[in-house]
């Protein structure tokens, strides 16, 4: 009974983690029409972020901010630079992104070695929580709570805003938006930066659960890409319930069958694929 | 025609002579290396350059293979039997990815490939029982084709070459076919190749399934070049360096991919030895080639020589092509 109930709140706190790297992630490709192939790699130098701020003595939060802003400038350089001239060759665009992720794979293993760096939870979230006799490792609520406040912010930013109503429309139908006045590549960079803080703050908010360790990267991409192939390019709520699924798959897959964890994540996206291949939330992969 | 038929014969001249400029077996195995890499480019290839279809994980085929070979081996089958039915598991897998991807297209394609190759080498790291984890796995033996050695660097070569010439003999037949010219047809104009009653499906699935045979011949040079296989073979990076060869190269000859893979290869190799950051390089390479050099450098060389040509001759250079017609 412990072991179903500890793995089933692993499989919701590594959901959560996901949806923080795939929302951002769905919402660029929804909108630019690019998976950005770095995002696994913003993801990882997030994680060396946060590791780092927490190591040189600074505040879990502070470290996690610090996060979220240095992957956030990172993301605007390459967007701004290196996918602005790029703009309308869809492959070469998506190709450089995958070129970049090397880079900054690379440039990882040498600032921070190849060693992993572990990242302890803060001091307060050490404790576990006692619930009915059983214990809980707080942290991961912590995480669960920070990525359902993220959705909501997220929901109300697509939902309530006009700079969402703006996205919505660019998602739905690029060209229209651009006929009624609305700044589309300028959404391009606002929702680029977005999808690169929430990575980082995701890969500090992963750290005491994952670690930061050379091929994190790798490891992290295809769970976001199959969260979107899932759920659907550019839906928010696609992204979440994708996310949940892929949570509680490979967390009672590694837990379970731990040769085949990445076999039983081929089984969801085979039926998708198969039936619904526009993902179960979202329009036609453009 | 006679011009490239003169190339053909120059190219397959210097490089049978090659084992004889070269006499070192380090060189005479990078050559060999190239090869089968220009193999596994080329196969990327007929996706990329005649489909138009960017595949991401396309080295799932190196390793089916390459796996498939070592185990089938380990457990005692002889040599022929092993290939033959490693080539036939690897294209069979080719065949279901395939219908997989191929239910998205462009970029959804690229995404779904990703994240099959991703599956295979995930399957590759974590299965320890199965194939050793990251430690991989050791094949005991090159086979004895018709009985002949090829343990040597240079008997390995020829080899190689031998199985390289035949592969490009038949994607050349291929892509001069009018299975090929329907290939490029759904590439450039889909719906009216649907409307012309060709199934557009069925030709990129068909398309799907012998780029993964001729990975899969790939992959068995492969392994029986290096007599290993790890998880890092069949990595994002692979796949990543077989289509930037193509890209690097330029993906619409044949030519190109073949330049490329001798390239990268050699630059991978020559790098190497001195620096340990060959990922920054690769990551550098694919970004100053997509931005600044988007065809290649075959089709950017042969504009070059042409417009040369004509400025020598004192003619205009020739108008830009028509705009692509609407779809």
């Amino acid at each position: 009974m412990q072991f179903w109930i500890v793995q089933t709140l692993n499989s919701i706190s590594f959901g959560a983690l996901l949806f923080l790297l795939s929302s951002g992630f769905s919402l660029a490709f929804g909108l630019m029409r690019i998976p950005n192939l770095a995002h696994g790699a913003f993801y990882m130098l997030g994680a060396y972020f946060g590791a780092t701020v927490v190591y040189i003595g600074g505040n879990f939060w502070l470290a996690a901010l610090a996060a979220g802003a240095g992957v956030g400038l990172v993301g605007i350089a390459i967007e701004r630079f290196i996918l602005r001239p790029l703009a309308g060759n869809v492959q070469g665009q998506v190709l450089v992104t995958l070129g970049i992720s090397f880079i900054i794979a690379d440039i990882c293993l040498l600032v921070w070695t190849g060693d992993p760096w572990t990242v302890p939870a803060p001091p307060l979230l050490r404790r576990p929580l006692l619930i009915a006799g059983y214990a809980f490792p707080t942290y991961r609520l912590v995480v669960v709570l920070i990525a359902l406040i993220a959705a909501i912010a997220l929901y109300l930013l697509m939902d309530r805003t006009r700079l969402g109503a703006m996205i919505r429309a660019g998602v739905d139908d690029m060209e229209m938006a651009r006929g009624v006045g609305i700044p589309v590549s300028l959404l391009f960079t606002v929702v680029f930066l977005l999808g690169a803080v929430l990575a980082g703050a995701a890969g500090a908010f992963g750290g005491p659960i994952l670690n930061a360790y050379p091929g994190l990267d790798t490891d992290m991409l295809p769970l976001a890409l199959i969260v979107v192939i899932l759920g659907g390019a550019g839906s928010l709520l696609g992204a979440f319930v994708g996310s949940f699924v892929v949570g509680f798959l490979y967390n009672f897959g590694i837990a379970l069958f731990p040769d085949l964890a990445y076999f039983i994540l081929f089984l969801p996206m085979v039926l998708v694929l198969m039936f619904m291949p526009q993902g179960l939330f979202g329009k036609a992969l453009p | 025609m006679t011009r490239t038929a003169i190339a053909a014969v120059i190219i397959a001249v210097l490089s049978l002579a090659v084992p004889w400029v070269i006499t070192n077996d380090y060189y005479v195995n990078l050559a060999s290396l190239i090869l089968i890499y220009a193999l596994l480019a080329l196969s990327v290839n007929i996706l990329l350059g005649y489909g138009g279809m960017v595949s991401l994980g396309h080295a799932a085929f190196l390793g089916l293979t390459g796996y498939c070979v070592v185990l089938m081996v380990l457990a005692g089958y002889d040599q022929l039997t092993t290939a033959i039915a490693s080539v036939i598991f690897s294209t069979a897998c080719g065949a279901l990815f395939g219908m997989l991807s191929l239910r998205a297209i462009g970029i959804g394609f690229l995404m779904i490939t990703l994240a099959l190759g991703q599956i295979v080498w995930g399957i590759a790291y974590r299965a320890n029982e199965l194939t050793g984890g990251d430690n991989g796995i050791t094949l005991p033996a090159r086979p004895m084709p018709f009985g002949i050695d090829i343990n040597s660097a240079l008997s390995f070569y020829y080899f190689t070459l031998i199985v390289f010439s035949l592969a490009l003999f038949c994607i050349w037949r291929l892509t001069r076919s009018p299975f090929g010219a329907s290939l490029m047809g759904t590439r450039e104009q889909p719906r009216r190749m649907s409307m012309l009653g060709h199934n557009v499906w069925m030709i990129q699935f068909i398309t799907f399934v012998i780029a993964s045979f001729w990975g899969s011949i790939a992959g068995l040079l492969y392994i029986y070049y290096n007599l290993f296989m790890s998880p890092h073979a069949i990595s994002l990076q692979q796949s990543a360096e077989a289509l930037l060869m193509a890209i690097l190269g330029g993906a619409s000859s044949l030519l190109g991919p073949i330049i490329g893979a001798a390239i990268i290869t050699i630059v991978k190799n020559v790098v190497s030895t001195y620096i340990e950051r060959w990922n920054i390089l690769l990551g550098l390479i694919f970004v100053v080639v997509i931005m600044f050099m988007p065809n290649g450098l075959v089709p950017g060389c042969r504009q070059l020589w042409r417009s040369i040509q004509n400025r020598r001759k004192g003619r205009p250079p020739p108008a830009k092509a028509a705009s692509e017609p609407a779809a």
